[in-house]
């Protein structure tokens, strides 16, 4: 009986971060991909200020803020159940270590 | 015994059922976690091409080169296409949601024609880059470079016929609120070729 309970209160959506959490509305959406907009302009003009140190860094980070807002927002990463999260960042870390090491070991980021 | 354990599963997780009517014991339907976690699997598959194009940047013996070839303004508008594609996809979803079909059906076609857009820019792109020299065997940059953009354009022309198929079948009056995961799904899959495109046009073509 005690397992039971215990089972029940593990697995119900809501303990695992909810299954359909509120989804923003319309209007919210429209913001979200104008502020994306601003970001990709931002990110062209950069490539043309030649500061090649700074300009690769910020690029970098601009392209991961992009990746998460629509990942989180347009994907419902942010409402939806924490399962689908884990699953997802479980691949992106996997591929982002293996390659960044493999990289690392080929000296693709010496000189 | 088997019918009984499970029974005992679905009456004591109390879980919802998925749009199919079935009982998972997440709450959430089998599909939607097969789909995230082939998107999870599809990050390794783009991982290894960008690693590659890294890779084998600037050590080809012949050109052109990136900084010969590439369109940064052209590429920008092209990806602006797309970014605006995955709002229009989200739209559709929030409107089948609503449970209305004809803004599911107008979302669903702009952004299979978002997408064409961006598929029609890059086969003249990539037209362009072959008069002026640069093919899948010229050189170690134009293998990794077509390699990794026709994955991503195969990838998204996927996209485009699943989405007209999901159009045509809205028209056939075969797509209703009750469906709605099967655009989710394929919305998913849509964002996902998005984001992909992000760091492609950051990496590849805007960081020197």
């Amino acid at each position: 009986m005690a397992s039971e309970t215990a089972t029940d209160n593990d697995l119900h959506p809501e303990t695992l971060g909810g299954d359909h959490a509120e989804h923003p509305s319309d209007a919210r959406y429209v913001k979200i991909a104008l502020f994306l907009a601003a970001v990709t302009a931002v990110e062209v003009a950069l490539s043309y200020w030649q500061i090649p140190a700074i300009n690769s860094y910020t690029l970098l980070l601009l392209s991961a803020v992009k990746f998460a807002m629509v990942a989180m927002y347009f994907m419902h990463l942010k409402f939806d159940n924490t399962l689908l999260s884990r699953l997802f960042i479980a691949g992106l870390t996997l591929a982002v270590s293996i390659y960044i090491i493999f990289l690392l070991m080929s000296g693709v980021f010496i000189g | 015994m088997a019918t009984s354990t499970e029974e005992i599963t679905h009456e004591s997780t109390g879980t919802d059922a998925d749009s199919h009517g079935h009982v998972t014991t997440t709450g959430i339907s089998n599909e939607k976690v097969g789909m995230w976690a082939f998107l999870g699997s599809e990050c390794l598959l783009f991982g290894a091409l960008i690693s590659t194009y890294l890779l084998y940047k600037g050590r080809s013996i012949s050109g052109p080169t990136p900084e010969e070839i590439f369109d940064i303004p052209y590429t920008s508008v092209s990806s602006f296409v797309l970014l605006m594609s995955s709002l229009t996809m989200v739209l559709a979803l929030s409107a089948i949601n609503r449970g209305d079909e004809r803004r599911l059906r107008l979302w669903l076609l702009a952004t299979a024609l978002l997408g064409a857009s961006f598929i029609a820019g890059q086969v003249y792109e990539f037209t362009a880059f072959y008069r002026e020299g640069l093919s899948l065997t010229s050189s170690l940059f134009g293998s990794s470079f077509f390699t990794l953009t026709g994955f991503h354009g195969a990838h998204v022309t996927f996209g485009i016929v699943m989405l007209l198929s999901l159009f045509g079948m809205s028209m056939r009056g075969a797509l209703n609120q009750d469906r709605s995961e099967v655009v989710e799904l394929v919305g998913l899959y849509w964002h996902f070729v998005d984001v992909v495109w992000i760091v492609i046009f950051t990496v590849v073509y805007l960081i020197p």
